[in-house]
């Protein structure tokens, strides 16, 4: 019942408390520029959800076994980046040859995501919540499972604002205000939505 | 090339081709860290120093590099820069490094410095990319500066800590939060449209593909940019 109750305390708090887009401001690029249809936001965050999951399991046992102890926690942003940008390349070249379908759906968004500091901030929040007198199993559970509901929420935000979007395009607006400008300020409102979770997660496990 | 046109390139990147405000280009950074004046200048700067020593780098090795692993060069160049100005700024502005916290390692993936090295740091001389360099981050900086004290005045009544607004007034605390990051953004970038617009130019309706490093490999940059 603990065990439970701390992942969805782990996973409201990432995907509603602290929404990588809309509260943290990572990965606000593709939530500008991926947003306006919908299919093409939920494509974009399936990949970003997907790399998101592989990137911590493989950039959070590389911290604790090996930047941790050998004292090069310096190293963190350099060898993050570098193992994320091969891991994306990987990953592509799999998903191309044994998983044709999916790398037709997500292929585009991939190369894309490399930069996506979304991506690079998962990894870097995963080792700064990481408590080293936990046992490896459960902090490397925590994490993914941080992971899945940083994703969830980027997702979340990029379909919600999708639907927003399009209500915007057939609204007249002053000309100045055209395109990103009124994108900003809608951003803005549904920001203020999700302000509004900033206790629940408290409130409901309390 | 001579001075005029290093001149040129340096005042181009302050105000012609402001990357934040005209290229919409690393908008993560100036949302979240400008909720003080302070906090946007340190970022500002450290980003600068970052981008000045990744462009003088990319621009001496632009003939050593091969060109189909050059995004990884560059990716490993400019990490080495971020972790030595995060250093600097830890030793030397510890408050800040506190507030900036996981963007001041997050300028790794700022779309601003790879896109520099990829659009301009590789075809061009030394003397020009460090101009090039100069005239980007102090025009980010003077941005996120701008963002930074509109933000700081509304939300707070201070700026640079300095009481603006009389403490009997009461502020818009929303401005330095989640929300007033987005509305004063895009407000910045309307009243940029209209100042354009009024010169007869035609002002920049989407996110910046034509900055992203990735553009040349991304589909749809192809087919006319992110949809």
């Amino acid at each position: 019942m603990e065990f439970a109750k701390n992942m969805m305390i782990i996973l409201l708090t990432a995907i509603l408390a602290e929404n990588f887009i809309l509260t943290k401001f990572l990965g606000i690029c593709p939530f500008l520029g991926v947003s306006k249809k919908l299919d093409s936001a939920v494509g974009m965050s399936a990949a970003v959800i997907f790399v998101m999951v592989i990137a911590t399991a493989v950039t959070f046992p590389i911290y604790v076994f090996l930047l941790d102890p050998f004292e090069l926690e310096y190293l963190e942003t350099l060898v993050f980046i570098l193992v994320i940008a091969a891991l994306v390349q990987l990953v592509e070249m799999v998903l191309k040859k044994f998983m044709p379908a999916l790398h037709r759906a997500l292929g585009v968004y991939l190369p894309l995501i490399t930069t996506n500091c979304a991506v690079l901030g998962v990894t870097m929040l995963d080792i700064d919540n990481w408590d080293p007198s936990i046992s490896f199993g459960v902090s490397f559970g925590n994490a993914l499972l941080y992971s899945v509901g940083a994703g969830l929420g980027f997702m979340l935000a990029m379909v919600l604002f999708a639907g927003v979007r399009s209500r915007l395009d057939s609204e007249k607006t002053p000309k100045c205000f055209q395109g990103m400008p009124i994108t900003l300020i809608a951003a803005a409102i549904v920001s203020v939505a999700f302000m509004g979770f900033g206790g629940v997660v408290d409130g409901l496990f309390k | 090339m001579s001075k005029q046109s290093n001149l040129k390139v340096l005042l181009n990147g302050i105000i012609k081709e402001n990357p934040v405000l005209v290229l919409i280009l690393g908008t993560c950074p100036t949302l979240a860290v400008t909720s003080l004046a302070v906090n946007g200048l340190g970022m500002g700067l450290a980003a600068t120093a970052v981008l000045l020593g990744s462009n003088i780098v990319i621009s001496l090795l632009r003939k050593v590099i091969p060109d189909k692993v050059r995004i990884p060069s560059y990716i490993v160049i400019i990490a080495g820069f971020v972790t030595i100005v995060g250093f600097l700024v830890q030793a030397y502005a510890p408050s800040i490094y506190e507030a900036l916290g996981l963007f001041l390692p997050l300028i790794v993936v700022n779309c601003i410095i790879l896109g520099r090295a990829e659009m301009f740091a590789n075809k061009n001389g030394v003397l020009a990319s460090a101009c090039d360099a100069i005239g980007m981050g102090l025009g980010f900086t003077l941005a996120l500066l701008c963002m930074g004290s509109i933000r700081e005045i509304l939300g707070s009544g201070t700026w640079f800590g300095m009481r603006i607004i009389p403490e009997s007034v009461q502020t818009m605390s929303i401005m330095t939060l989640a929300p007033g990051g987005f509305f004063v953004f895009g407000c910045l970038i309307a009243l940029v449209n209209f100042f354009l617009m009024r010169k007869g130019k035609k002002p920049k309706q989407e996110a910046g593909c034509s900055g992203c490093p990735m553009a040349g490999k991304c589909a749809e940059a192809a087919e006319g940019g992110c949809k």
